[in-house]
């Protein structure tokens, strides 16, 4: 079962289209550009005829113009740079780092300028961009096309970091990075992109916003808490219901934006629960778990049935061989045997 | 003007208002880093400091043809672009002091001097990183339709990084309203020039790109006033970026207490000896551009200016500790900073 909003995987309204992520994000990237011309994109690829590697931009620079949809070199710390210097003149760019393993070649411009320069200013000079990247194992892509570099950004004060589950989400929070006034990476995981049936969902027309910092619990639940974002918010519902078979009653938190992030939902309910479990596509090792997890015992200790546990990926660059990859990527049943400690 | 005749007057010259705004830029850097290390010597500041001194024409060079709405990025040696922007002595001081009264209210320092009302939109302390950045504010006005220019400044150190690359390349193809002025003071940190770079003249770099290098001599304030003056107009006009090269010397080092072993000492000696403020005062007096009555009622002005921003600085609070958690984000209340 299912709480609070339209947004929500299992109680979907039927009115709303259901959509793969990719054209949710396209619809928002359509509404902001809509509402406001100070709104525009850049990155590799992103123009007609091609639209993005990923077909995420599709027929935007046709309704909107070349100059407002930039189609760069093959250049990130250009494409950042311009972003921040824009964002300071007063526009709202959208830049599309086209994979999240490429954060490497422009980390400069993100978090020595695009994190620091309203703090380095004393707030006369905010940089409200949004950065679009691709992320995640499993598509055969190998090291330097599927990581999952988060904890980089969460690290980093001043950036904002979001990660969507549904497509819904995905709308909604993008819309909201694009009208916030600080730099925010906007994570999406390009295994959800196209595929409708695993991940689709109905996605509400027009400007609908979620706010930041704001957890959706995505299945009730009193036994155990698991904590995840992104596309292992899926495994944990999957996880979930193969514990259900068994008498276990998880409750799935979908964090939604890391930073900032919404500690109260997750302390309340593992204050319920008296267990946890973080799970993140991630490298195990300091990923946000590790974050989470600490966060959880300082303020619950005395509170909780057993230690939290992690569940993240191998601490090992992303295999190229699909068994390799698999064993990479955390799975349903790596969440279900982590549920399984904590209460042994 | 040839640096060694000042008494010789150039035609191309512009008129006696624009030589004297120059100057009075040029003087106010000079005794501006004057009072700087010297309160540095004698223990009465303490703070990071990368002198400007020798390379005061240029940025007066550009700073007589820019608009307060035009846009300046630079880098941490930016004390001369700052003044040269216009940010005010007081709140200018009072940053490099870390006072609640300075520019960006003591949390930036001298490496990030900020002041949107004078267009300093961005001093950054990474090598090159004013570049990519500089183009943002080209694609801004580009997108407004409106005629500001940018001028980002860089050493001949950040010719050699990957971001003057990838900016040069992003503003010749999308023509962008960006001058890129790479002040050659001939040594990256503690590196001379020809050490680290393949090129004799950063210029040359330009042909790469697509769009024009000019190399000027950035002594002299006359011919870089000219060069200047047609890149920012080329640029105004929608024509597209310039790469200038103006060649200078750092007289002090790379930064406030380095012992210089690595510069030759003959060359320094020679270049400071050939001072470009001194000279460019003794070739106004000789011209008749102006008169020393003049230009010493211009130095007191500036010199009594800096006495009330050094005070006003020193007699500024620091900032209240709750400023720690500030402007980290729009929202600082709810996103975490602690």
């Amino acid at each position: 079962m299912s709480t609070t909003t339209d947004t929500t995987i299992t109680d979907a309204p039927v009115e709303h289209p259901v959509l793969p992520m990719a054209s949710a994000i396209n619809q928002a990237l359509d509404v902001a550009m809509g509402l406001d011309p100070k709104v525009f994109l850049l990155g590799e690829d992103i123009a007609e005829p091609s639209g993005g590697v990923y077909k995420v931009t599709k027929g935007l620079s046709t309704k909107y113009g070349t100059a407002r949809v930039r189609k760069t070199a093959i250049s990130e710390a250009a494409i950042i740079g311009a972003a921040v210097g824009s964002a300071i003149a007063g526009y709202r760019p959208v830049a599309e780092i086209m994979m999240m393993d490429f954060l490497a070649v422009c980390l400069d411009q993100v978090t020595n300028h695009a994190g620091k320069i309203r703090y380095m200013s004393g707030g006369q000079t905010p940089v409200p961009m949004v950065i679009r990247t691709s992320a995640g194992a499993g598509r055969g892509f190998g090291a330097q096309h599927s990581e999952l570099l988060e904890a980089w950004m969460i690290h980093t004060p001043g950036i904002k970091v979001v990660m969507p589950s549904t497509p819904a989400d995905a709308k909604g929070l993008l819309l909201t990075a694009i009208f916030d006034d600080d730099p925010v990476l906007f994570i999406e995981q390009m295994m959800m992109y196209w595929d409708v049936k695993r991940f689709g969902g109905p996605v509400p027309p027009g400007d609908v916003r979620i706010p930041f910092g704001v957890a959706d619990i995505k299945r009730a639940g009193t036994d155990v808490t698991l904590i995840s974002y992104g596309r292992q918010v899926h495994d944990c519902l999957a996880a979930a219901g193969q514990l259900a078979q068994e008498g276990i009653e998880a409750e799935v938190v979908d964090l939604r934006t890391l930073v900032p992030c919404d500690e109260q939902t997750v302390f309340a309910s593992v204050t319920k629960t008296k267990r946890a479990v973080v799970v993140h596509e991630a490298v195990t090792r300091c990923g946000f778990g590790a974050e989470l997890s600490s966060r959880i015992h300082e303020e619950l200790f005395g509170e909780l049935a057993a230690p939290v546990q992690r569940v993240g990926g191998a601490n090992t660059p992303v295999p190229y061989a699909s068994n390799l990859e698999a064993d990479f990527i955390p799975q349903a049943h790596d969440i279900v045997a982590a549920v399984k400690r904590t209460i042994k | 003007m040839s640096q060694n005749t000042p008494a010789v007057d150039r035609p191309d010259a512009p008129d006696r208002d624009t030589l004297l705004a120059m100057f009075e830029i040029q003087s106010r850097i000079k005794l501006c880093d004057e009072r700087f290390r010297s309160l540095l010597t004698s223990g009465q500041i303490q703070l990071i400091y990368y002198s400007p001194r020798g390379q005061e024409c240029i940025s007066a060079g550009w700073g007589v043809h820019l608009r307060p709405d035009d846009y300046v990025v630079t880098i941490y040696r930016g004390l001369h672009d700052h003044l040269a922007k216009g940010v005010p002595l007081r709140e200018l001081w009072a940053e490099f002091l870390g006072r609640a009264t300075g520019t960006c209210k003591g949390k930036g320092g001298p490496m990030h001097i900020t002041h949107p009302e004078s267009g300093l939109m961005v001093t950054t302390g990474i090598v090159g990183s004013g570049i990519p950045i500089a183009n943002g504010f080209g694609i801004a006005a580009q997108l407004d339709g409106t005629d500001q220019v940018t001028v980002v400044n860089f050493g001949d150190g950040a010719s050699n990084i990957g971001a003057f690359h990838e900016g040069l390349n992003m503003a010749a193809v999308w023509k962008l309203p960006v001058v890129f002025v790479c002040q050659n003071n001939l040594y990256g940190e503690h590196t001379p020039m020809a050490m680290s770079t393949g090129v004799e003249f950063i210029s040359e770099r330009a042909a790469s790109y697509g769009m024009p290098g000019v190399t000027v001599n950035g002594n002299d304030p006359v011919a870089t006033w000219k060069v200047m003056g047609e890149a920012i107009a080329r640029a105004r006009r929608g024509e597209g970026p310039t790469l200038v090269e103006a060649r200078t010397y750092r007289f002090h080092g790379h930064l406030m207490g380095d012992a210089m072993e690595y510069m030759d000492k003959e060359e320094r000696r020679l270049a400071m000896e050939a001072d470009p403020v001194v000279l460019y005062r003794d070739w106004l007096l000789a011209n008749g551009h102006a008169t020393e009555d003049q230009l010493a009622e211009m130095e007191e002005v500036i010199t009594a200016a800096i006495d009330d921003a050094v005070e006003f600085a020193v007699n500024s609070p620091f900032p209240d500790e709750s400023e720690l958690y500030t402007d980290v984000y729009a929202d600082d209340s709810k996103a975490a900073t602690r």
